[in-house]
């Protein structure tokens, strides 16, 4: 299989002809032999085979077959076969794989005793069983189980296996996982014999039975040896080539052996002391052969060993360390003895890392945890979620395909990773089959086709349903991009963005879009370097328009807690100015009914008193809405004004796509409502719980939990990355919540973000928070302060002490309110 | 722009006073006029300060642009758009609004209004 691929390969890479003489042993062309026992099945030596005769005929390959190579003149660079043809070669490849190792077991030149390893072997265990009755396979391993169900489609049903370990396969999978392998191959007929060491084979001329160490006897008609592989590597031993001690021929990471003219790949080389006994990595080598011949730089660079097979109909696999134990790894285990599923997983100490693990009765999951294992994909705070799914209710958790990379490889077999395939069906190749001709992924094992599936489906999907978000007519970007953009070109004015990047002279959609865009990424005064005429009206004036044209001023109450004075100082403004007054669902204080030529001076009383805006008029932070928390509250577990007050006063000022609600509640009664916030805050005995993404509003969601249990450093850590990750992906006017609702793989994804740091932002996130934070100046006191921008709060130009005389008021419950519209 | 006899230039402000692509209202007797300097296209535009949809004296506040080459203006209560050339409204709706000649002498902004609707 492995010299095949290389033909393939080679004649796939080549830019020049090549003379190219293939020599076989066997009988036939290269054939498939991981599906070997598919023989049993009803599958023709034909069907098994991985290219007719033809096929090299068509590529210019010299196929010869049944006519080994037996000896290797290095000298002369020349090779002599069993039938005396001689042939000179400029590199030699060996790709002579490896025979079946027979113990050195008293009677196994007996009839009846069979090796498992070509098409001829199972020929002649096909002719022999008809006359067996009970079987047995020495060794328990991959190919021992594998033959032990030939036997059985052979029709020998009483077939026993003889491993010398304690445990079956113990090479892949652990004793709790081995035990039930054994159930479940013990409920489907075969007996199985561990710590079993063979002593005799007994019989005249054909095996009757077998004798163990422990003096029992088996008696037995039909055995197979199958107790591991030996490289063949006789013609290099013979040619002076270096072999391993134990057999293999010596190879360097461009499949060079100790000549450089001759190479090893397969089963018969030995890389770093190892012998690959599988066909992914033959094909590895394959390449990075083909890579050596054609000064390539592909080399080899071992393999993982995950294998997933299905033994008998009993779904098997193994992937990174299965093994791992100790300080080194958290191990999560799945039983189900009812099913005759474990499952296990080998997790980091940190728990960020999948480190390996072991599937029995249900390999479902396995290429999507291979691929998070070996990809170092971060796994979700609950790391179990990986071999349970998401539960309660979540959707598709942050495992599937989307949140693999594009450089994931997926078949293993043919080394084609996410990125190709996704490309291939960029370019037309819609289906598996269309795949697995543009490409081959699937076309080897086969394990990774629901894969190669999913990210068919999926990059289809995403192709079908993204339709390019532009902003409007005058910026060819979406949000994000433009976004990008403005901080690449580190432009301050809307100005200087629709000159540098757009084109016509804006709208009343790109306008406040790109002012909340320059305020998220370098929150300077919004009203300077004339960014207050693309500021939509609210924000222009620093105050909340309403119905006659006046506006509504809200200043700050961080947390909801007032003094005494400072109520009396609103009482005092609102009454001087005739505003109407009402407390707010955010816990402040909205004073309706100002003119705009009395901004200014309300502003310069209230800041006098000490408040501050309340960015009631922006897509901003609003409140942070607190319940009274530990320090009065007999329930209270922590102190929420605090806290709140804390947030508050951290995130103030900060411009988004969107508004932005916080809360804290001091226990689980949530009387501040966080988790109908966009972040809600809720005190637990061991610190807080972070939801978000939650909101009121014509669509009320809740928030969902984020993280638990975290003390305040880490939480606020948290928000800030949370926040800026929103401000920097989502669309315009878009609440965290239908944000979530559109980020792809949801809240998973997100969690993986801000808490697991999956795309390394953290810091990035955290240190552009900081900024914004440090950057932040009350836009009220610098408006009041600066005569220019005083100066534009006035109804008319040419008489700036006139307000506007078509404002009327109504009279309603001893307060003013707006007349009704016309 | 030609002065006919039942114009009457009469002066707003001067053109440090209007906000760069911005606009701001000028009373003219009892009349609300929003003027707005365009400054990316170098012109001047002046309509009816009062919004047609819901009556508001609000369009001088409005956000300026434009919708493919006309110059507009969005109102700031409901976002609906009017030609600051034709005084079209560009939202699709009926309505529409007066818009008036502006003049830019010597660094001051004269508006032109008839004498009818003084």
């Amino acid at each position: 299989m492995v010299g095949f691929k290389l033909c393939e390969k080679l004649v796939a890479k080549s830019t020049k002809s090549l003379d190219l003489i293939v020599f076989g042993e066997e009988m036939r062309p290269a054939y498939d032999r991981v599906h070997l026992s598919e023989f049993f099945n009803g599958k023709s030596a034909e069907e098994l085979q991985l290219a007719p005769s033809s096929w090299y005929a068509d590529k210019g390959i010299e196929l010869i077959i049944g006519d080994p190579i037996l000896e290797i003149d290095r000298k002369a660079k020349s090779v002599r076969s069993y039938l005396g043809r001689v042939a000179y070669y400029d590199y030699l490849i060996l790709a002579t794989g490896s025979a079946a190792f027979v113990p050195p077991i008293p009677g196994v030149e007996k009839a009846g005793v069979f090796i498992y390893r070509t098409i001829e072997d199972l020929e002649l265990m096909q002719s022999w069983a008809p006359k067996a009755k009970i079987g047995a396979v020495i060794g328990g391993g991959l190919l021992g189980l594998e033959a032990a169900k030939a036997m059985i489609d052979l029709g020998v049903c009483d077939t026993h296996v003889i491993e010398f370990a304690p445990r079956l396969m113990p090479r892949q999978i652990d004793d709790a996982g081995s035990s039930l392998l054994q159930g479940k191959l013990e409920s489907l007929g075969l007996t199985i014999h561990t710590s079993k060491n063979t002593q005799e084979i007994l019989g005249e001329s054909a095996i009757s039975g077998m004798q163990f160490q422990d003096e029992s006897i088996l008696p037995v008609d039909m055995l197979v040896i199958s107790a591991g592989i030996k490289p063949r590597d006789e013609l290099a031993r013979a040619c002076g080539l270096e072999v391993g001690p134990r057999g293999g021929i010596v190879v360097n990471q461009y499949m060079q052996t100790s000549d450089h003219h001759i190479l090893a790949i397969g089963e018969c080389a030995l890389y770093e002391g190892m012998i690959y006994g599988l066909v992914a990595p033959g094909y590895d080598m394959a390449e990075a052969a083909v890579s050596t011949l054609l000064g390539l730089e592909k080399t080899f660079q071992g393999f993982d060993m995950s294998t997933k097979l299905k033994l008998i109909g009993v779904d098997v696999a193994s992937f990174g360390d299965p093994f791992v134990t100790g300080n080194d790894a958290h191990t999560i285990v799945f039983e189900d003895r009812n099913k005759g599923i474990y499952k296990r997983v080998n997790i980091s100490p940190d728990g960020k890392e999948l480190l390996g693990g072991i599937l029995i009765g249900d390999a479902d999951q396995y290429n999507m945890l291979l691929q998070t294992c070996k990809n170092k994909v971060v796994l979700p705070p609950n790391p179990e979620d990986i071999l349970l799914g998401a539960r309660g209710g979540e959707h598709d958790g942050g495992a599937g395909v989307t949140s693999l990379p594009d450089e994931a490889v997926i078949c293993s077999c043919e080394a084609v990773s996410k990125g190709d395939i996704s490309s291939h069906v960029l370019e037309g190749a819609a289906t598996l089959d269309d795949i697995k001709k543009c490409c081959k992924a699937g076309t080897g094992c086969g394990g990774c086709v629901p894969m190669v599936k999913d990210i068919i489906n999926h990059t289809l999907k995403a192709q079908g349903i993204y339709v390019r978000n532009v902003i409007c007519e005058h910026f060819e970007f979406s949000r994000q991009e433009l976004m990008d953009l403005i901080r690449l070109h580190d432009l301050r004015s809307y100005d200087e963005v629709l000159t540098v990047h757009g084109q016509g002279d804006g709208c009343e959609t790109c306008k406040p879009l790109v002012a909340s865009i320059l305020a998220s990424l370098w929150n300077e005064l919004i009203l300077d370097k004339g960014n207050d005429t693309a500021q939509d009206s609210n924000d222009r004036f620093l105050a909340n328009i309403q119905k006659g044209g006046t506006y509504s001023v809200v200043p700050r109450i961080p947390g909801g807690e007032i003094t005494p004075d400072k109520l009396i100082v609103i009482g005092q403004v609102a009454k001087e100015f005739n505003l109407y007054t009402k407390i707010t669902g955010g816990q402040r204080i909205d004073l309706f009914g100002a003119h705009l030529s009395d901004l200014p001076t309300i502003w310069e009383q209230l800041i006098a008193a000490g408040f501050e805006s309340g960015h009631a008029y922006g897509k901003a932070l609003r409140t942070v809405k607190s319940c009274v928390g530990s320090t009065w509250c007999r329930f209270g577990l922590h102190d929420s004004v605090s806290f709140a007050i804390q947030i508050e006063e951290r995130y103030r000022g900060i411009r988004a796509p969107h508004k932005i609600k916080g809360g804290v509640s001091g226990c689980i009664r949530e009387c501040a409502e966080a988790q109908s916030k966009d972040f809600g805050i809720i005190a637990t005995e061991k610190g807080w719980n972070l939801h978000v993404c939650g909101n009121g509003g014509s669509k009320p969601q809740h928030a969902l939990l984020l993280a638990s249990d975290l003390d305040s450093e880490t939480c606020i850590r948290y928000i800030d990355r949370f926040l800026m990750f929103y401000i920097k992906t989502a669309d315009p006017l878009t609440r965290t919540a239908t944000w979530l609702n559109k980020l792809e793989g949801g809240m998973d994804y997100l969690r993986n973000v801000v808490v697991n740091d999956s795309l390394g932002l953290g810091a990035e996130l955290e240190t552009e928070m900081q900024s914004l934070v440090d950057n932040y100046v009350c836009e009220w006191k610098a408006a009041v302060e600066n005569p220019a921008f005083r100066k534009r709060f006035s109804h008319f130009v040419n008489a700036p002490e006139e307000k506007d005389p078509t404002v009327q008021f109504d009279e309603l419950r001893e307060q003013k309110m707006a007349k009704a519209w016309k | 722009m030609v002065d006919t006899m039942n114009d009457k230039w009469i002066h707003a402000c001067s053109v440090q006073d209007v906000p760069e692509n911005g606009g701001v209202c000028v009373k003219v007797a009892d009349l609300q006029i929003a003027l707005f300097h365009f400054k990316r296209r170098g012109e001047w535009y002046a309509t009816q300060n009062e919004c047609p949809h819901r009556h508001q004296m609000a369009l001088s506040r409005g956000m300026i642009g434009s919708q493919g080459d006309e110059p507009k203006v969005a109102c700031p209560f409901h976002k609906k758009t009017f030609s600051l050339k034709t005084g079209e409204c560009l939202s699709g709706d009926e309505c529409a609004i007066k818009t008036y000649q502006v003049r830019v002498d010597d660094d001051q902004v004269f508006l032109s209004i008839t004498d009818d609707e003084l």
